[in-house]
């Protein structure tokens, strides 16, 4: 049987027909993985959140504005009624290739304990380098007081990645925003005159590890 | 056994990897680590297969001037079917091909296939041209990715055989590696084809 002629009637009908063939069977695949990415993804945030900050057993989540209609979330670990950090979970549209997704941990005194749960769309080999030790290390252990969060070029006291500016431009501004929710926890809770977990619990939920 | 001979074609007389020398571009970026080549090439496998018998049983359907946009389709939906399945049930991997995966859509292996083979045949032939390329290209990959891991990181799927302060020639996996690998593996293939007078 011989292809059929390309008039008009015939492209049309065959292009609709396979797009419409092929939507259906990716909507199928896409339910029946749905549930199990969502999981995935879920623990993977678990860990990063995790690894943020010192060990705790409880968690306290809270929503928290950095700017207009922007939110972050972020989650204040307690080992016994003691606040071990404070972690934010972050994000900047200024990638190379658009949205980065992160999770900073702060211990109690502002300094930044950990860069965590990166998720990104970046150039690999390139801005993928961003959760690696040599990139990530020198944030660790600074406060965001004393530590410009700007790149050595615009000023700051950031190490950028080689050939990735952009990227590292981006990571800034992630934790910048990340720094600014940070401030306003610390000072929500500092203005409380009653201890910090009901205080936490007086703006958010409690989680039991 | 001249059915077989589809399948066998792709492994060594024709490999689109040293012979025909298509889909050159995923091969130097992926073949950093013997782990990825053989998940890269699992991928792609299941991509050519799938497009090629689909392509085939549908050749008589697909008026000739829309072909190339209908292959495009079928081929772009069967890799995001890939992303969507390795998201879920081994995200491992799927972190570490991360960017590649969207890119088997462009590979050529799959496209060139489709335009010389899938649409011109019946479904068996098909489904064994897809298997025998997909195989071929798995094997390529994962013999430069060896190369490449052994001599650039001392590691082979992700076990040290070298002391850990020991010192690797790291232009092995970078680009300029990946070249000369590639280069050196297809006159490899030229001199065994030739021997084998294939």
């Amino acid at each position: 049987m011989p292809k059929p002629e390309s008039n008009l009637r015939n492209m049309f009908l065959a292009l609709t027909l396979i797009a419409m063939l092929m939507s259906g069977a990716l909507s199928f695949v896409y339910l029946k993985t749905k549930d199990l990415i969502a999981r995935t993804d879920q623990v993977k945030r678990e860990k990063a959140i995790r690894e943020a900050i010192p060990p705790f057993d409880s968690l306290a989540v809270i929503k928290e504005p950095v700017s207009e209609g922007d939110t972050l979330t972020a989650s204040l670990g307690f080992a016994e009624d003691t606040l071990t950090g404070i972690v934010v979970e972050t994000y900047t549209t200024k990638g190379f290739s658009g949205l980065i997704k992160f999770v900073v941990g702060f211990t109690p005194d502002g300094r930044i304990n950990n860069l965590t749960g990166f998720a990104h769309k970046e150039t690999p080999g390139l801005g993928t380098k961003m959760s690696e030790p040599k990139f990530r290390n020198q944030f660790l252990g600074k406060n965001p007081e004393t530590f410009k969060l700007k790149v050595k070029k615009d000023g700051g006291d950031v190490d950028a990645i080689s050939a990735a500016t952009i990227t590292s431009r981006a990571v800034c501004d992630g934790i910048s925003k990340a720094w600014v929710v940070f401030g306003k926890i610390r000072k929500g809770l500092q203005s409380h005159e009653v201890d910090s977990v009901s205080a936490a619990t007086h703006t958010g939920e409690m989680t039991k590890q | 056994m001249s059915k077989l001979s589809y399948f066998t074609n792709g492994l060594l007389k024709e490999n689109p990897t040293f012979v025909i020398v298509l889909g050159t571009c995923p091969t130097l970026a992926v073949t950093t680590s013997a782990f990825n080549g053989i998940g890269m090439g699992l991928a792609t496998t299941f991509v050519l297969t799938s497009s090629n018998l689909l392509i085939s049983l549908l050749r008589n359907l697909i008026p000739d001037k829309v072909r190339i946009p209908s292959f495009i389709v079928i081929i772009a939906t069967f890799v995001t079917i890939v992303d969507l399945v390795m998201k879920a049930f081994v995200p491992d991997l799927y972190q570490a091909l991360g960017i590649f995966i969207p890119l088997i859509v462009v590979n050529c292996i799959i496209m060139g296939r489709a335009e010389a083979f899938a649409q011109k045949n019946t479904p068996v032939p098909a489904i064994l041209d897809g298997l025998g390329m997909g195989v071929g290209f798995t094997v390529a990959l994962t013999l430069l990715a060896s190369i490449r891991e052994i001599l650039g990181n001392g590691s082979i799927f992700n076990i040290k055989l070298v002391s850990e302060s020991a010192s690797t020639i790291l232009i092995f996996i970078l680009a300029p590696g990946a070249f000369i690998t590639y280069g050196y593996m297809v006159a490899l293939v030229n001199i065994i084809k030739k021997k084998l007078s294939l």
